[in-house]
Parts: C-alpha cells; structure tokens; sequence
C-alpha cells in the first residue's frame, strides 16, 4: 500500500501539463486501488411512485398477502369443548398444530415436510413460467419494504423531494419528518411482531394480555424480535437483504432459462436510445429515450436496461414507469413488459415471439407438484384419527414362568386423534395364549373395551403369556384397535420370543 | 505486488485467485456488515459485564445479574419438589391397595419407581429386573417372599439378611462344607431334587435320598420339596433355579448353602419412594 500512496501523493503533486500542449486532466478511475475501500457504504435508493397496472397488483397483493397475516389467528373454527377454537394455531404446550379441519401431532410433522416441498417445487415452477413473482409480489421482505417506502413517501414527499430532504440541514421540520416516520416504521415493526404470537397462543386472551401486560416474557421478547428485525431488514436494509442476504436469487439464477418470464427491456425495439426532441423522426433510432424514469422507479436501485440481474425483483415497477412515458410520446407500450430473453433474441433475428411454457423443466416441476400433491391428499384423507404403536420390551426378551410357560411383554400406545373421548376396543390374535393381561385392567378374553380421553395417548402395558406345550408354534400375534362403530380399526403385527433359542 | 486484474464484465478488481477459470472479484463487503462486527463487540462486553465471564484467581467475575446456573438448578429443584409434594403426599397416606385403583397415582408411582430401580436396584437385578445367576428376577412369577405389593414393599423395606434388625432372615445350611452330610448322601439329594423338578433322576439314588430329604429338607422345603415362603424357602418343583438348575448347580449350593444380601432400604429411600419401587415391581408382570 506504500507504494500506492506515494503514488497518489505524486499524483497531488503532478503538474498540470503531461506533456507540452497536453493537458492532464484530474479524472481518477473509480475503481482504482487508490480510492478502493475496503468496505463500502450503502447507496442510498429513493424509489420514485410509479402509477399503473403493476403498481396497482402490488397494492392489490400487500393487501391481501397483510390481511392474511394479521387477521388469520383470528379466525374461530369450532372443534368442541376441550380443543381451541382457533383455526389455525401452533399449541407448542400441548405439542398440537390446528389448520381448520386439520390437526396434527407431532409424530405426523411429514405433513409440514410435504407443505415445504410443495412449497418449494411451487417456487420453481412459478420461477421457471414467470419468473421471480414470488420475490416481486410475495416474499415478506419485499412486501414490508414497500409498506415502509409507502410510509416514508406519505410522510417526506416523493423521489426528488426526499433527495433534497436528505441533503438539507438538520432543521427542526426535518427532525419532524424523520421521527414521525421511523415512529410509524416502529408502530408496524410492533404490529408485525405483535401478529406473530398470536400464531402460538389464543389470540383475544393473549391480546388481553399483552394490553394489560400480563404476557409472558417470552411473548414481549418475541415481539421485540421481530419488531427488531422488521425495523431494521424491512425500513434500514431493505433491498440489501436481497441482494446480500437472501440465498433465493442465487438459486434462481440455476433455475431460469431464457423461455423464463421477466421483466424485460425490448433492447430489439429500445436502441439506440437517446434524447428524443419534439418533431424529430423515429425512423433508425430506438423507442428509449434514456429518461431515466426506469431507474428512479426502481425499489432495488438497478437499471433493468442491463438485462435480467441478480437484484431485480421482477415487481414490474419499471414498466409502469416506462408505460407512462411511452403514452407521453406517443409510442406503443410495452418497452419494457413481462417478456422474455429469447424473444427479445427472435425478433432480432426477425423472427415471430412465442411464449413456450410447455418446456422440459416446467413439465418436470408440474409433474413434481402434481405427484406430492396427490400423495398428500391420499394421506391426508385416510388419516387415522386413532392409531395404536406396539413396542416390545427387550429387556428382558421375555420371562420363563415356573411351569415353564414364556410370558412377553408389550407397551402399547392407544392414540385418540379426536376431540371426543373414546372407548377403543382392542383385540389380540394370532397365537394360543394361556393368558392375555392388560395391567391395570385385567385379563383381557377376546377382546377388551378401553376409554381414550379426547385428543390424548393412553399408554397401557400388556403381558402375554404362552404354555409350553404351545411354544413351538408360537412366533408371533396381533394386535388390533378398532372403535366402537368398526369404521376404523389399526392391526399391528408383533413378535412372540418364546424362549431361548437352543 | 501482483499485478491488478479487472473483471471485464463487472469492472471489479479480482483477488487474483483462480479455480479452473473461475476468478474472485474483490469486491468491498457493505458496511453494515462492518457495523454487525463492531455490534458483536459491543454485545461481548455487555455480556462480559452483565453475565459471569472472567475467571479471576479467587473465583471468577460475578455480573450484574449475579446469574447462576447452579442456583438455576436449585431453584428448579425446589419448584420441581414442591410440585410433586401433593402427589407424593397422596402416595404416602394411600394404601397399597388404593394405589392399584388409582391410574393417575398409578402412573406416578410407575414413573419415580422406575427411576428409582435404575439408580438403585438395576446394579443386581438388571436394568430391565430380568435378574442373574443370585439375583432374582423379578419379571417372573416366582417369589421367595411372597409377589404381592405388601410383600415387595416389606422385602425392600427390611431387606433380606440384611443389617436391619427387622430384616427377612433365611439360611440355607451349609451340609457339605459344614460336615453335616457326606459327599455321596449330598449326590442322593441332588439326584432328589433334580426328580422334584420332573426332570429325569437316578432312581435308586432317588429312593435313598428319600429319607435324607425328610430328615434335612423338608423341615423347610416342605414334605413335597414346594417351598416355604413364610421361610423364604424356594420351591424345588418349579423351573426357576436361582443358582442354578444343573446338577453340579444343585450339589454346589446343598454343599455350601450360598445366600446372597438383599440391602435394607429403609432410611436410604423415603417410604414414598419404597412404595413407589413396590409398585413398579409389581407391575414388571410377576406381582401377585
């Protein structure tokens, strides 16, 4: 590094004229290692408001994306006296997940496995025909980060008046500005938070809590949280999180293909851009007038004339701004559109545009999505609302009695998935048992009625013992669970140890 | 120093490395990431003060908050305690009886007796209680004291040939080591004893060892070789051996008269926890 500043100290020092007649100007390349800096500020974005279609779905879509958010743990759903009334509720305490008609356990947690797949494979194949919606219109990020821009425009003005806010001294109108908004930010950050919770508890009894501070510290805390990172990532970070943070447009970036949907600058019918004047011919020259508008449009700061970027969000922000221009000068709209890389290349190539949605990979995720969807509604549907798990005990492998007679012994579990309690009938078969003995019950001949608590798992210990002379033929036997109505019944298979093996 | 590269493409400087053609851009990291380093800083000696942190020769830095994780666990333990104190309260004044009846106190019983077996009883008799060659098994339906809840509760109370004045006493003599019969009178009786069991004997040593039976045995095993649980006298007819079931098993212990200790567990173990024990022995499947 010495060297480099003796260099930049001759630079300082280096006469006016380079050479006779030349004079040296004071241009200094931007990315020198001279003025490189190891670390590098934010460049701050001031989104210009844009009006328009997409606009208009992005508004549409924080309505409805919000609305979910907040007033879902609000929503009632009837499940009986004894089970929570909420319809959709994470009870961490009782270890029980309630989605409407759903409940699961948490032995069935594949379900939500199944979900993040879905999920997952949703986000390809939407990624592979259209292109980041799910970053544009969906991801929780980008959705606060425009509900926090909408904030800031309502409170300090547009593009060019919050640049010159920014600039201005510190007067009290400006201290006035800023606080209120960060206090608005504060009070979403808070709200957002607050929402969170009520995911995992009852949310009029917590509300009332939390209003008379009767709440569990780990419910402020939790709120503190994310009114914490819903401030910082959604009002300070915004689309650094994106382009930093999140894994999401790395992986994307595997996944798309020209065919992809995108946000698109028509280069075939923009360039070459250029200041246009009034009266000029359009003839030989591009629709884009290089107004910039694209640009001061943008929430993440980039120019989409680039070509598709790893920051682009695909919200479509530009091509309402660029829309609104072209209706101004009289051109078509549509200089940039939701479009694709190949077009853009056919129509260089003077051929016609087509959208090809049926492609290998998008028939690959469909195919995907289609075969896990089917698979969890097969689960799903012929869920078990009882169950019985069989363990035997292996310690001892079994008992040989005084006679000589080999007893085993096995724990069951008897799952009641409903909200009632039940009496579920259990039988065993499969071998000549000299005694069946259910302990705390008794002995059990045939079959034996036994009561389930609603929503609860009845753990019983079951002794079977064979005489000798039966031991031979004796390897193994069955338990079976059914209820009342013998609409449902579970049959478990279990081994018999009858004694050592010689 | 190397000489720089500038990528074409992003107009960034490389690093100069390379893998297989794949050059890294030196980019700058963004502030805020600096920020981060320096709020971990930050954070750190908050800790350091609030939290115990640094040893010092005496002890160690205390904190603001003067945290402790062992007066955690203590504090834990006593709420721990005094939120079984009403069951364990229910299980003292309850009979064995009405423990059997109630599955809520069942249950707990079930699960501190079988806590308490692991700490306490699985060193002997397995972790499963399935028992060993002098040890018991306490899964089956042999009992030399008796298999019902009171008697499991009283053998594990007083022990057997134990310290305790009230303990269970037997003594299986020694008739060979200590002279009393001869060696071929103790092959006649475990010619006998190996008949009692329906096993296929020598019969004429059978027919000589009668007497010898009636004379030395039975004044314990009973007439028939069944046992006396009131003396803590095995049954010789069954298929249970606790030293053993082979001939040179059974002639060893008329010979030497073994008999092994059952601790006392009075004053190591509270009533409740005894009571506790009882039941889950009981319930490993033998208890009567």
């Amino acid at each position: 590094m010495d060297s480099h500043n003796g260099q930049s100290h001759n630079d300082l020092l280096a006469p006016a004229m380079a050479a006779e007649g030349v004079a040296r100007s004071d241009a200094v390349a931007s990315n020198s290692a001279v003025n490189r800096k190891l670390f590098k500020s934010r460049v701050p974005i001031y989104p210009k408001e844009v009006d328009g279609l997409y606009r208009n779905l992005k508004w549409a879509m924080m309505a409805v994306t919000l609305s979910i958010y907040y007033l879902t743990p609000w929503l009632r759903w009837n499940r009986g006296s004894g089970a929570p009334d909420q319809a959709v509720l994470v009870d961490l305490a009782h270890e029980r997940l309630y989605f409407f008609f759903i409940e699961i356990w948490p032995q069935e947690v594949y379900y939500i496995t199944g979900l993040l797949i879905l999920a997952a494979v949703s986000l390809f194949l939407i990624n592979a025909l259209f292109g980041r919606l799910w970053c544009g219109y969906s991801c929780p990020q980008t959705v606060w980060t425009d509900l926090f821009i909408w904030v800031e425009t309502r409170i300090e003005g547009d593009r060019a008046a919050r640049i010159r806010l920014a600039a201005a001294p510190w007067t009290a109108g400006k201290v006035a500005k800023r606080v209120s908004k960060h206090a608005v930010w504060l009070l979403f950050a808070v709200g957002t938070g607050g929402a969170w919770v009520f995911y995992f508890n009852d949310a009029p009894t917590l509300f009332h809590q939390l209003v008379t501070g009767v709440a569990s510290l780990g419910n402020y805390a939790a709120i503190a949280g994310l009114a914490f990172t819903t401030y910082s990532l959604g009002g300070l970070m915004r689309e650094q999180v994106c382009t930093y943070m999140c894994p999401w447009p790395r992986i994307q970036a595997a996944m798309t293909d020209t065919e992809a949907l995108g946000v698109t600058y028509r280069r075939d019918r923009g360039e070459p851009r250029g200041p246009h004047k009034k009266g000029q011919p359009w003839e030989g020259r591009g629709s884009c007038i290089d107004c910039n508008q694209c640009v001061a449009a943008c929430p993440m700061g980039i120019d989409i004339r680039d070509g598709a970027q790893l920051e682009c969000i695909n919200c479509g922000l530009c091509i309402d701004a660029c829309d609104d221009i072209m209706m101004r000068i009289d051109l078509p709209k549509g200089l940039i559109a939701f479009d694709t890389e190949a077009n853009v290349e056919r129509r260089l190539a003077d051929k016609p545009a087509r959208f090809r949605f049926l492609r290998p990979r998008t028939m690959l995720y469909g195919g995907i999505l289609v075969l896990v969807s089917a698979i969890m509604l097969f689960t799903l549907s012929s869920r078990h609302t009882l169950d019985l798990d069989v363990m035997r005990d292996r310690n001892p492998n079994f008992v040989t009695l005084a006679d000589g007679a080999i007893r085993n012994a096995y724990t069951l579990k008897l799952m009641n998935r409903t909200g009632q309690a039940r009496t579920l009938t259990l039988s065993v078969g499969g071998l000549v048992a000299r005694s069946v003995n259910v302990i705390g019950v008794g002995e059990v001949k045939g079959s034996v009625p036994l009561a389930v608590d609603a929503d609860k798992v009845r753990t019983l210990r079951v002794l079977v013992t064979v005489a000798k002379s039966d031991l031979a033929a004796s390897h193994g036997l069955n338990f079976t669970l059914s209820d009342a109505n013998g609409k449902e019944s579970r049959n478990i298979a279990a081994i018999f140890v009858p004694g050592d093996v010689k | 120093m190397a000489k720089r590269e500038i990528d074409e493409v992003s107009g960034t400087e490389t690093t100069g490395h390379e893998w297989d053609g794949i050059k890294e851009l030196d980019t700058p990291m963004p502030k805020w990431w600096l920020g981060m380093f320096y709020a971990c800083i930050v954070w750190a000696i908050g800790y350091w003060l609030v939290y115990p942190a640094w040893p010092t020769l005496s002890g160690y830095t205390h904190g603001m908050l003067n945290h402790s994780q062992r007066d955690d666990v203590t504090a834990n333990l006593a709420t721990l305690k005094s939120a079984r104190s009403v069951r364990e309260a229910a299980l003292r004044d309850a009979s064995l009886a009405d423990i059997q009846r109630n599955p809520e106190l069942q249950q707990f019983a079930m699960a501190a007796g079988k806590t308490l077996f692991g700490d306490n009883c699985a060193p002997c008799h397995g972790s499963g209680g399935q028992g060993a060659h002098a040890y018991p098994n306490l899964n089956d339906d042999v009992w030399l004291w008796g298999g019902k809840l009171s008697d499991i509760q009283r053998t594990i109370t007083v022990g057997i040939r134990s310290i305790s004045p009230e303990t269970r006493q037997s003594q299986m003599p020694a008739f060979g080591r200590d002279g009393i019969l001869k060696m071929p009178e103790i092959a006649d009786l475990t010619e006998y004893v190996v008949h009692l069991s329906g096993r296929v004997a020598d019969a004429r040593a059978v027919k000589r060892a009668t007497k010898l039976f009636a004379d030395n045995c039975a004044a314990c095993h009973g007439s028939e070789g069944k046992g006396n649980r009131g003396m803590g006298a095995p049954n010789l007819t069954d298929n249970e051996w606790l030293y053993g079931p082979n001939r040179e098993d059974i002639a060893d212990q008329i010979t030497n008269g073994h008999g092994g200790e059952m601790p006392t567990w009075s004053g190591r173990l509270s009533p409740e926890e005894i009571k506790a024990l009882a039941v889950y022995v009981h319930n490993l499947g033998g208890g009567e």
